[in-house]
């Protein structure tokens, strides 16, 4: 029999503001139970929200997450907006539904690149993030940066999208709809990719429901939940698209998800751009918000991100609750792991799309009955993972 | 089934084609016009009501006396986050971004930008705006 050995992956695994550590149980090559900790690099960012003005939380709210940014201002406002009784323009809606949708698509392509990485395929990696340029650059168009575009503020939006910037959006949307397509084509058909992807980590509609995942990770189980539609803010209530769903459950399907997703953000995008209505950007906001409380629900690249504000009465929020996605699927991931194979590792935790600004993290692997320790950076352990797939 | 076909063409086109790549410092990305630069203060129309500070997510601005009967803001964009409140808290259009964004320096002096001083006559026009 094999000896059973613990694998500490992390704790600086940080994704998004929920770090992550990773215990697997290991039986050979076979994982055989996870053990997940949180909370390793906790910013204190709701607590500092309370010492700040509404303005000056919007910029911090939007630092929670440098790829979901937009998301999370907007779940934030929307909270202050419903508390203080505004109702932003339609222009300013439409406007957030440009930006939250041009956001999901880096957001997407990065993620593509990211996969590609773990797998070892470098060239879709720079593929995708060359793409993935062509978005950033508009985002910097519309709001003047390319991450952090701070296109929000409490009762509207803080610039416009003129006619040829319009126009120049529009102009770059056929051919970033084509490169959706064809890296939809490539990873469905690449034997790198299915052979990677395909039946790795499956995770059934039942399995997903009860641990509660969200976003493209519920939709790859067959999950139909899409905020969006379901409870639709900003000016999604007028958006044609249709909700992506894959039966399939495994990684494959967490990537034709996502990619099939893009066609649908461009159609939205598209619609947004030529029915964008005229009129002013704000409504004019109090600085005191009167007492009060709201949820807001927003669809974030990564799944459903819930922000909750208690107002009361002063320029500051008395308590702000951030539920950002990663947080409702990083146990599934956990979950899906059973049974598959420490070189799975690096692709399995990147599949939910955590937020992955971290360089390098360290793994430690202890052998139980020994105590021997062996440390692996996570880039050791993504090469050990390639080297084992070419045996 | 196509099994490393897909992406044998994209090779090819890519060989031929341009760098996606600059070659920086020699030649830079452009930025579009309303990008969001280092903010820079045009002193005579400031009236130093302090509304830029009050907003400032970062604690970017600091109100140094200058001399005249109100502090004007000082810059520090070691601390900025070039995110353009400042220009839109201020209602005297006293603050303008600009698209400067080549902003590295050898120390965090040179990356602050204090108000120049000023003689006591200079009264502000507009009285503070404190609470609303
Ligand atoms: S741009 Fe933003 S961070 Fe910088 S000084 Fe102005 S308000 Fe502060
Ligand atoms: S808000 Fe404008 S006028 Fe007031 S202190 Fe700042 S720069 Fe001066």
């Amino acid at each position: 029999m094999m000896a059973k050995y613990t694998l500490p992956v992390g704790p600086q695994h940080p994704a998004l503001k929920e770090p992550e550590s990773f215990w697997f149980k290991v039986e050979g090559e076979v994982i055989v139970d996870v053990d997940i900790r949180l909370g390793y690099n906790h910013r204190g960012i709701e607590k500092a929200c309370e010492s700040r003005n509404y303005i000056q939380c919007l910029y911090l709210i939007e630092r929670i997450c440098g790829i979901c940014s937009h998301s999370h201002t907007t779940a934030f406002a929307q909270c202050v907006e419903e508390i203080a009784g505004l109702e932003i323009p339609a222009r300013a809606k439409y406007i957030r539904v440009i930006v939250g949708e041009l956001e999901r698509l880096h957001s997407h392509l990065l993620w593509l690149g990211v996969a590609g990485h773990e797998i070892g395929f470098d060239t879709l990696f720079m593929y995708s993030w060359r793409d993935r340029e062509a978005v950033l650059d508009l985002l910097e168009l519309i709001t003047g940066n390319r991450v952090n575009y701070a296109i929000n503020t409490i009762g509207g939006v803080r610039r416009d999208i003129d006619g040829p910037k319009r126009e120049q959006i529009l102009s770059q949307l056929d051919l970033l709809a084509d490169r959706a397509k064809f890296y939809a084509d490539l990873v469905t058909t690449d034997s790198t990719c299915l052979a990677r992807l395909e039946n790795v980590a499956k995770f059934s509609a039942e399995q997903a429901r009860a641990f509660g995942t969200v976003g493209p990770t519920a939709r790859a189980s067959g999950i139909d939940l899409d905020v969006r539609r379901d409870d639709p803010y900003a000016a999604y209530g007028e958006m044609p698209f249709k909700v992506i769903i894959s039966d399939r459950g495994d990684l494959l399907g967490r990537a034709i998800v996502r990619l099939e997703e893009i066609g649908e953000s461009i159609k939205i995008l598209k619609y947004a751009l030529q029915n964008l209505p005229d009129g002013p950007l704000t409504v004019k906001a109090p600085r005191k918000v009167p007492a009060g409380e709201a949820v807001s629900r927003y669809e974030a690249p990564r799944g459903e991100d819930i922000h909750y504000v208690r107002a009361d009465g002063s320029d500051h929020p008395e308590r702000v609750k951030v539920r950002a996605p990663t947080m409702a699927n990083i146990y599934a991931i956990g979950e899906s792991m059973k049974g598959s194979y420490v070189a799975d590792i690096p692709i399995i935790i990147a599949s939910i799309d955590p937020c992955f600004s971290c360089t390098d993290r360290m793994i430690k692997i202890v052998r139980q009955e020994s105590g021997e320790a062996r440390t692996m950076t996570w880039e050791e352990l993504r090469q050990y993972g390639i080297r084992w797939y070419q045996q | 089934m196509s099994r490393i076909g897909k992406v044998i063409p994209e090779l090819f086109k890519s060989l031929t084609s341009a760098p996606a790549t600059v070659d920086f410092p020699k030649s830079a990305v452009p930025v579009p016009p309303d990008y969001r630069g280092k903010p820079v203060l045009i002193q005579e129309k400031c009236t130093g009501c302090g509304l830029c500070q009050r907003d400032c997510p970062a604690a970017a601005i600091e109100m140094v006396d200058v001399g005249a009967k109100r502090p004007k803001p000082a810059f520090d964009y070691g601390r900025c986050a070039f995110c353009a409140q400042c220009a839109e808290s201020c209602r005297s259009d006293a603050i303008v971004i600009t698209g400067e964004h080549h902003l590295a320096a050898f120390s965090r002096e040179a990356l602050r930008a204090a108000p120049r001083p000023e003689k006591k006559e200079e009264e502000p026009q507009e009285p503070a705006a404190e609470q609303e």
